[in-house]
């Protein structure tokens, strides 16, 4: 719920305040390592933009896997099952690239009655 | 329609503060644990185990997060520490401001060690840096061996894994093995400690652990910048 919250104080700083526009579509990247369940934060953020510019806007989620880097062998794998070990050269030092993600992308807006 | 690009993360205001709360920390030399787990870990328990080992060698406070009740941190009280009680309301975490707040009623120039007790819950806590040097998991034998796979992203996070309750191995199926495996697998550098608030057991080698790790921290005074 404090993400859905969190993610609507964003947009309330960058949407329009003109009391005609409305968003309609954000964009949101998300990491798989971030614990967030679509589901859920869909229903969240339809519950808190409730009377807010962002009333009924759709949830347009990116996925992000978890890519992670081998500090030794210097190669990039998608981390799969969780195993952070490097699938080159078995190595267990490996950094994690992506996958953390919680990121707000853009916005699409429309202002209704403008021609 | 128009198009508004942001590419900002949701959490920054959260981080910022936990930044502000590191940068606090470190001024004073203190060692701050996020303490986290599924509810009935035991993480109270080691907590109470923890302040009786070190009470009077460390300067310790507690922040107790808590859904609802204060109950946690009457118990914590009992060991004449200073504690601060955040109800968070029904919120399924603590972030940062909610700690800032509670670190404003401590006496942090007198401090060596801060232990933040979170809410029980290993999904949200992992997205929220309160401004800890560490995350520590506690996880219980009676959750079974495969808890690590089922919330990964707080098992990277962390630093230490304490498995808790390893009196009761010989009446369960979990396999200590296998969760320590499943555990480094997904952190290979995790320092794991296997503990018994019943019995006891474990319970020094992990304070010896923590004592060196906060003398350590209050020696040398960090510059700020992100643990986790
Ligand atoms: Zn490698």
């Amino acid at each position: 719920m404090s993400i859905a919250r969190s993610l609507l104080e964003m947009i309330a700083q960058y949407a329009p305040a003109n009391g005609r526009a409305r968003v309609k579509v954000v964009r949101l990247r998300i990491g798989e390592l971030a614990g967030v369940i679509p589901e859920s934060l869909r229903f969240c953020f339809e519950v808190a933009s409730e009377g807010t510019v962002a009333q009924g806007a759709e949830l347009q989620i990116e996925h992000v896997p978890v890519m992670s880097r081998c500090t030794d062998c210097r190669c990039d794998f998608e981390v799969e099952q969780y195993a952070f070990i490097c699938p080159n050269c078995d190595s267990p030092n490996v950094e994690l690239i992506s996958g953390n993600e919680l990121d707000v992308i853009e916005l699409e807006v429309e202002e209704e009655g403008c021609p | 329609m128009s198009v508004i690009t942001i590419e900002r993360k949701i959490l920054e205001k959260n981080d910022e503060i936990a930044r502000q709360n590191r940068a606090r920390l470190a001024e004073h030399g203190i060692l701050a644990l996020n303490m986290v787990s599924s509810p009935g870990s035991g993480k109270t328990s080691l907590i109470e185990r923890t302040l009786e080992h070190l009470n009077g060698k460390l300067r310790i406070a507690v922040i107790e997060g808590d859904v609802h009740t204060s109950l946690d941190a009457e118990r914590i009280a009992r060991y004449r520490v200073p504690v601060v009680q955040i109800v968070t309301q029904g919120g399924c975490h603590l972030d940062a401001h909610l700690v800032a707040e509670a670190m404003a009623k401590l006496d942090l120039a007198h401090l060596d060690l801060l232990i933040i007790e979170n809410v029980g819950n290993l999904v949200c806590p992992a997205n929220y840096d309160l401004g800890e040097a560490m995350k520590v998991v506690i996880i219980s034998t009676t959750e079974g061996d495969d808890k690590p796979l089922k919330y990964p992203a707080m098992f990277r996070q962390a630093e230490v894994l304490v498995i808790n309750k390893i009196d009761l191995l010989p009446y369960l199926n979990c396999r200590l093995d296998a969760l320590k495996q499943h555990a480094l697998q997904i952190n290979p550098a995790l320092k794991v400690f296997e503990t018994s608030c019943t019995t006891g057991a474990g319970i020094p080698d992990w304070c010896a652990w923590l004592e060196a790790m906060t003398r350590r921290k209050s020696a040398v005074p960090e510059a700020p910048g992100h643990g986790g």
